[in-house]
């Protein structure tokens, strides 16, 4: 149990984080604003990594792959927007869930259609293969430190893009009062729209990072979705910061949990065993982390607003 | 099998229901067809229906169907085919926990089950049934072998890595038995994991010689590309499973070197052998892989035994099928008294093929006449 | 912003709806007596495979009858029912498993042997379910809206991923049960579990017991004090009357039924493993008592049989048959309220 080898889980952490940060801040918002509790958000995610490989595939480029996914997730999130999630605004969260539990059925099983049921395997360009060497001769993948940087930046834009730009005012207003940015003469709607795609543009650009790391294939969003939605409500459900905070903690917990539990038990359990409880408690570690700080902050950390 | 030639072998989906007629044998095939590591059950299906195309016959009704790879619906598949369709044999499982959860019922049942991959200890040993016959392996073989075969290379510190589901721990428990020296480190990943990062931290932080590993399917693609941009530099050592030419393709340069032993290889110097990866790649146009041989060799075996008995006839039909007589692609080939296989176990390793991709290419033989350890508790 | 009720309007009390009772109930005679009649029918002409099926229907329709009292008639929209159901059958599974080893399931501080017999089970799987809906309850409850939802699902997922990575019972492989478990022998054995039929009379009497305890109580006073909460339980509290204790009293009972179907169904399939648990079992079941029109007695029965045939028969011609499934559930939540009940049968009364 080395230094370095802390360090390493560490930064795996994180890498895990900022890719849970860019699925829970397009949920969080969505329900910040909206008021809609969206499951078919790892749609997207998949939406973005199939879209990903299909075009890096034919174009031989990952950042045109790259740019494609971002914009099909954007544009199927502003479809679906249009034609399903403007309907349930007003309904109960039970149509909620149900609508979107549909939207998963149809996208899983037409993406199944169109790309068949074997995954795709798609790799980040040779320019971000390879490893490069830390401090403490640590050795560490640099494409994992590029997810690590990216999901920095897209929080520094979020920030800016709420606290500075108009639109951010207006998304503000939205979260605090949505009876009355309508009376300002915001265009409610085209609002509405504009987030539902800018949520489904960063978990489809999750889903393409991630993909090219792992594989693509159906259902791909869903684990991940179920992570999200852990770290909005331990994050605080509308709020950005503690998306960003809830990502970080989870993926942290969660990796540290799995390397090092099944670790902790070997010391006295024969190796076998050990890895089963002590991978079973990692899986439940971050379900009791959010009972536990329900239990204390039952809004979660940084409740937006009530 | 008129449909067949007609409409190419390709061409079949998952599910399809051929030719029948009166006092036709009928078999059902549940397999992987979808999601991660179908290809496993692709190749077992083409494999399975090439041998019997060859054959000419036209009594041999197969239906198919896929498992997704999830064990509750390949237990409701088996129930369907004896309980609607009246199958007389059923094959074509490729995991170890999907057949822990069909073989047993369908045996009891009165049903014959031969398994053309996975060979989980239970039914070779305690659960071994008078109707269940294994004709790719003992899940502890390939794995055995390889242990046997690193040990007389020398390696001296080997870290092993499996999934924790059965398979896995008795591919680390087979290769712990031949290897017989220490392991420096055990590393049970989750089934069907992806993110690999942390597991390779803690190969990198042992001070391991080499590395055994037993990842099947999909997961193993995941972990050689994690694998290839770590710099982790070590000697990479596994069962065939983890090296089909399909993976090897996928993973691409990171698998050059790796060595791997199978109990089949598609240069392999047999007559059996030499018509099997002629009508494959004339029928599907690729090469087979081991699964694919292991189909062959389940159909031929089927084959071998109707040519003396109507499977309705259990004991002649069972009797036919333990004496085994068929060439199998991969020699020599015979039942122990459990009716799992004694046979030669191959190694092969990675190599840059002539169109520049890799592949495998046989080095020379593992260890001979491997018998699992099980067959001591079988009580048949 | 401020939390919308997850009350829905459109789930109507289990009050009788005399203009309706003619279509309704002969809607209702015509659906049980299908049931019922079918899988017999079958037996006799030796397709036990669609006795099977129709148990499976019934157990299916057991378990959404336990969630539609929750959903449905107490207001509380649990996303986590799979975690009951699947509780249930890793008690039959688990029980199965030691009887079948012989091994006791734990020794200390006290001897707990395996038990196959059916009675032992049912019992086992009713009272955990409720102790784990009590737990689970407890916390949840104290929260509305969006994050009950997320809470019962996360207590799920917890659940379910500690079932997929315990060895001990098999993990992600899941538990073969190798011999159904056993009703204790009366006189010459009448009633044999493994035979189909038997199977399946037990799983409809089970359905009917579960249908005939949810009518009583929402007729009771207790079920009167359920409504009040779910429509308004300001009024509620203000007759001196916590609505808390109430909606949990309601959510064991709707655990217990739901988890005593899960044991059910683990015998039927001889087979129990984590997917009983996944989250996508708890949408499942969500869908079943919509499809079938929430809040109603009948609604589950109903969403439970659709959604059965159209799996085995959709499931027959198309691989895809869910992308159909999803469409059809779009349509029936955005523009069907009341489900295949409130068509066939029409509306209740609605307050």
């Amino acid at each position: 149990m080395s230094v370095t080898l802390l360090i390493e889980q560490l930064l795996n952490g994180v890498q895990l984080g900022t890719m849970l940060f860019l699925m829970a801040s397009g949920l969080t918002l969505v329900f910040g604003v909206m008021g809609l509790i969206n499951l078919a958000h790892g749609s997207f995610y998949m939406v973005g990594a199939y879209a990903t490989a299909a075009v890096t595939a034919s174009t031989g480029s990952f950042l045109i792959g790259l740019a494609a996914g971002m914009t099909a997730a954007a544009l199927v999130g502003a479809l679906v927007e249009l034609i399903v999630i403007r309907r349930l605004y007003h309904r109960p969260h039970l149509d909620q869930v149900l609508a979107t539990f549909a939207l998963i059925l149809i996208f899983s099983e037409g993406t199944r259609w169109i790309f068949g049921s074997s995954p795709l395997w798609l790799s980040p360009p040779s320019w971000l293969t390879g490893f490069v060497t830390l401090p403490g001769d640590t050795r560490y993948p640099v494409y994992r430190l590029v997810l690590i940087g990216v999901g920095v930046a897209i929080a520094i834009a979020l920030y800016l893009l709420i606290s500075r730009t108009r639109l951010g005012m207006r998304i503000r207003a939205g979260e605090s009062d949505r009876e009355m940015i309508g009376a300002l003469g915001v265009n409610i709607a085209k609002l509405y729209t504009v987030v539902f795609a800018l949520g489904a543009a960063l978990a489809g650009l999750a889903g393409a990072l991630v993909g090219a790391l792992q594989s693509v294939q159906v259902g791909m969003g869903e684990p991940v979705l179920i992570l999200a939605f852990v770290v909005i409500v331990i994050g605080g459900i509308g709020s950005i910061k503690g998306a960003l905070l809830g990502a970080l903690l989870v993926g942290v917990v969660d990796t540290l949990g799995r390397v090092y539990l099944p670790l902790f038990f070997q010391t006295f359990m024969p190796p076998s065993e050990a890895t089963g409880v002590g991978s079973s408690l990692a899986a439940m570690l971050i379900y009791i982390l959010m009972a536990v700080i329900l239990a204390f902050k039952p809004k979660g950390l940084f409740a937006a607003n009530d | 099998m008129k449909m067949i030639s007609r409409f190419g072998l390709g061409l079949l989906l998952s599910s399809s229901v051929l030719t029948a007629q009166a006092e036709d044998v009928k078999i059902g095939m549940i397999t992987t067809l979808s999601g991660g590591g179908s290809h496993l059950g692709v190749d077992v299906r083409d494999g399975f229906m090439l041998a019997l195309e060859q054959s000419g016959r036209d009594d041999v009704e197969v239906l198919i169907q896929d498992d997704a790879r999830r064990p509750d619906l390949a237990r409701s598949l088996s129930n369907e085919f004896i309980q609607r369709d009246d199958v007389d044999i059923l094959t074509g499982i490729i995991w170890s926990n999907l057949a822990m959860a069909v073989v047993p019922s369908v045996t009891r049942q009165g049903t014959f089950y031969l398994s053309p991959n996975a060979g989980p200890s239970d039914l070779a040993g305690r659960m071994c049934h008078e109707n269940y016959f294994n004709v790719a392996y003992q899940n502890d073989n390939l794995h055995g072998a390889m242990g046997a075969y690193m040990r007389e290379e020398g390696y001296e510190r080997p870290i092993i890595m499996a999934p924790n589901y059965p398979a896995g721990t008795d591919a680390l428990a087979g290769f712990k038995h031949l290897y017989e020296g220490e392991v420096v480190g055990e590393l049970y990943t989750q089934m069907g994991q992806t993110d690999y990062a942390a597991e390779i931290a803690q190969i990198r932080d042992s001070d391991a010689d080499s590395l055994f590993f037993f990842l099947p399917g999909g997961m193993g693609i995941s972990f050689m590309k994690q694998w290839e941009s770590s710099g982790v530099d070590m000697p990479i050592f596994g069962a065939a499973f983890s090296f089909d030419e399909i993976l090897i393709k996928a993973v691409g340069s990171a698998a050059i070197g790796a060595r791997n032993t199978s109990l089949w290889a598609y240069d392999l110097e047999n007559e059996a052998n030499a018509s099997f990866v002629e009508g494959f790649q004339a029928a599907y146009d690729r090469l087979p892989t081991l699964y694919a041989a292991q189909g062959y060799d389940t159909a031929n075996l089927i084959l071998s035994a109707l040519e003396t008995a109507h499977p309705d006839d259990k004991d002649a039909f069972r009797e036919a099928l333990r004496a085994a007589d068929f060439d199998s692609v991969r020699g020599e080939f015979r039942f122990g008294p459990n009716q799992h296989p004694i046979q030669d176990i191959y190694v092969r390793e990675v190599v840059e093929g002539d169109d520049g991709e890799p592949t495998n290419r046989l080095i020379g033989v593992a260890i001979e006449d491997i018998q699992d350890v099980y067959y001591e508790q079988c009580e048949m | 912003m401020i939390n919308t009720t997850p009350l829905s309007k459109n789930a109507a009390p289990a009050t009788h709806a005399e203009s309706h009772f003619d279509r309704k109930g002969l809607v209702q005679m015509i659906l049980l007596g299908l049931l019922l009649l079918l899988p017999v029918a079958a037996y006799f002409l030796g397709h036990t495979y669609y006795v099977n099926l129709a148990s499976r229907v019934t157990i299916i329709a057991m378990a959404a009858v336990g969630l539609n009292l929750a959903i449905g008639y107490g207001g509380m929209v649990s996303f986590g029912h799979a975690a009951y159901f699947g509780l249930g059958g890793y008690v039959a599974g688990i029980s199965a498993y030691h009887a079948f080893d012989m091994t006791p399931f734990m020794s200390w501080p006290f001897s707990v042997p395996g038990s196959d017999s059916l009675l032992v089970v049912w019992l086992a799987a009713v009272v955990l379910c409720a102790l784990l809906a009590l737990a689970i309850g407890a916390i949840s409850l104290r929260t509305t809206g969006v994050y009950f939802i997320m809470i019962t699902l996360a207590f799920a997922q917890m659940i379910y991923y500690f079932a997929n990575s315990w060895p001990t019972y098999g993990g992600q492989d899941g538990l073969p049960i190798y011999i159904r478990n056993t009703l204790p022998q009366v006189g010459n054995n009448l009633l044999d579990s493994s035979d189909a039929l038997t199977y399946f009379l037990i799983c409809f009497t089970g359905l009917m017991l579960a249908m005939a305890l949810t009518s009583r109580l929402m007729k009771s006073r207790f079920g009167a004090a359920l409504t009040m909460a779910r429509l308004n339980d300001v009024r509620l509290a203000t007759a001196g009357v916590s609505p808390y204790p109430i909606r949990l009293v309601a959510f064991v009972i709707s655990a217990a039924i739901t988890g005593l179907a899960g044991a059910l169904y683990a015998d039927l399939n001889g087979f129990v493993s984590p997917s009983m648990l996944s989250w996508h079992f708890s949408g499942e079941l969500m869908v079943i008592v919509i499809l079938g029109g929430v809040g109603r007695l009948y609604g589950p029965l109903a969403g439970a049989v659709l959604f059965v045939m159209m799996e085995t028969f959709l499931g027959g011609i198309t691989e895809y048959w869910q992308l159909f499934l999803g469409l059809v559930l779009l349509g029936v939540v955005l523009f069907a309220k009341h489900g295949v009940m409130g068509w066939l049968a029409g509306s209740e009364r609605n307050e």
